[in-house]
């Protein structure tokens, strides 16, 4: 159980970032990690009035409100169009229905969770993080850094046409997944390889043997995928060995860059 | 702190610490068949509906919810009442304590998608967990009930 003494709904974003400055606040994202971890804090200081639950289009891409819903995520129109549905099949399986309408963008990416579909993707999809104190930053980068006092405030997804394929292996459906793949194939830039869930955070599996530079041939995949099981560390926890992930990196590495071609 | 919350339609106004549970709320104020099944927000059992939209009101403070309208099962008795036969004539409530959580989810899917294909049900219901049954019977159920719905209709 998470037990705070105060409570504050922020009117701006100074406000919450001047009392996220004191070590005991808790920023609130969707608070579903927040209260299954527990644990005491002094304020807790809950964004939900600063309009931060919208996703709008701007001149470079798509700013997604810190405060978005995974759930508002996953049924997004035009972000769905432009990735061939991958947002809805990524974030989907995620618990529940109920559970998806709360959990949040921003405390998904905020906690840099290794389980976390949401930030395989958005690493797909070469996307920025905005932070109010530091500015913009790209989510690759961001997803290194361990968690300071700033605040999340949106994430920047490039829109720019884009191949995309989800996958993820699970034990059963809605429970944390056992290994995460995302690939996506931009226009004019080679394609790009994340795989999550190892179950440490998410990485990207750089090309450093141009494997596929002569383009996405079954050959070159099969090839690329066993250089990705070579390539990716993966640990052991309650869900499945390392081996056992390494195996799955080479197998939905194939599934995903396969899904580009067809 | 003192918030105001309009629960089934009336508001209620309540002194209540900064961390707080909605799902402590509601029990407070009568709704007890909003229920806490696993500590771990994925059982679906506390479900409400906070501004119409459902949520697990394990994981809501009630603070959050000042000056919003929460709805449970206790003021949706009437929607409800249209299908739970149907799910209890399959022999799909056994023991029943994840039903007003399922009765809940499904009154949600259905105001979202009156004619919901199967695999929409199941991945609308899959964060609502029984572990009398195998989910079988509340499908069948609730198709039951749809289909009679349809025939109704016409």
């Amino acid at each position: 159980m998470l037990q705070f003494q105060n409570y504050v709904r922020a009117q701006s974003l100074e406000q919450a970032y001047t009392l996220n400055q004191n070590r005991r606040a808790r920023v609130l994202g969707g608070m579903l990690w927040l209260r299954t971890e527990g644990g005491t804090a002094g304020t807790a200081i809950d964004l939900s009035a600063l309009g931060l639950d919208t996703i709008e289009r701007t001149g470079e891409g798509w700013a997604i409100g810190a405060m978005v819903s995974l759930r508002t995520l996953e049924r997004h129109p035009e972000l769905n169009a432009m990735t061939g549905g991958a947002f809805a099949k990524a974030l989907a399986p995620i618990v529940g229905v109920q559970f998806r309408n709360l959990a949040t963008v921003g405390g998904s990416v905020w906690g840099r969770f290794g389980f976390s579909d949401v930030l395989t993707l958005l690493l797909a999809l070469d996307a920025e993080v905005e932070l109010y104190h530091a500015g913009r930053i790209p989510l690759a980068q961001f997803a290194e850094l361990a968690p300071d006092r700033d605040i999340l405030v949106r994430v920047l997804v490039p829109d720019a046409p884009v191949k995309l394929d989800y996958q993820a292996a699970r034990i059963a459906r809605t429970d944390l997944p056992l290994l995460t793949c995302a690939a996506a194939l931009p226009q004019d830039a080679p394609p790009r390889l994340i795989i999550g869930a190892r179950p440490m955070r998410a990485m990207p599996v750089a090309d450093a043997q141009g494997i596929l530079s002569a383009g996405l041939t079954p050959e070159a995949i099969r090839a690329f995928a066993d250089y990705a099981a070579g390539a990716v560390p993966t640990g052991t926890n309650s869900r499945g060995s390392a081996e056992y992930r390494t195996h799955l990196v080479k197998v939905l590495t194939t599934r995903a860059l396969g899904g580009l071609i067809q | 702190m003192t918030i105001t919350i309009q629960l089934n339609g009336r508001p209620v106004t309540a002194e209540v610490s900064p961390d707080t549970l909605l799902l402590d709320f509601v029990r407070a104020h009568g709704c007890a068949s909003v229920k806490c099944g696993c500590e771990t927000a994925g059982c679906g059992l506390c479900t409400v509906f906070l501004d119409d939209v459902p949520v697990l009101s394990c994981s809501v403070l009630a603070a959050r919810a000042d000056g919003h309208s929460v709805t449970t099962l206790e003021g949706l008795q009437d929607e409800a009442a249209e299908f739970v036969g149907f799910i209890a004539d399959q022999g799909a409530d056994q023991c029943g304590f994840c039903n007003p959580g399922f009765v809940m989810n499904t009154i949600a899917l259905l105001r979202d998608n009156p004619d919901p294909t199967d695999e929409e049900i199941r991945s609308y219901l899959a964060g609502n967990l029984c572990r009398c049954s195998g989910y079988e019977g509340q499908l069948r159920g609730i198709r039951s009930f749809l289909n009679s719905r349809k025939e109704g209709a016409q």
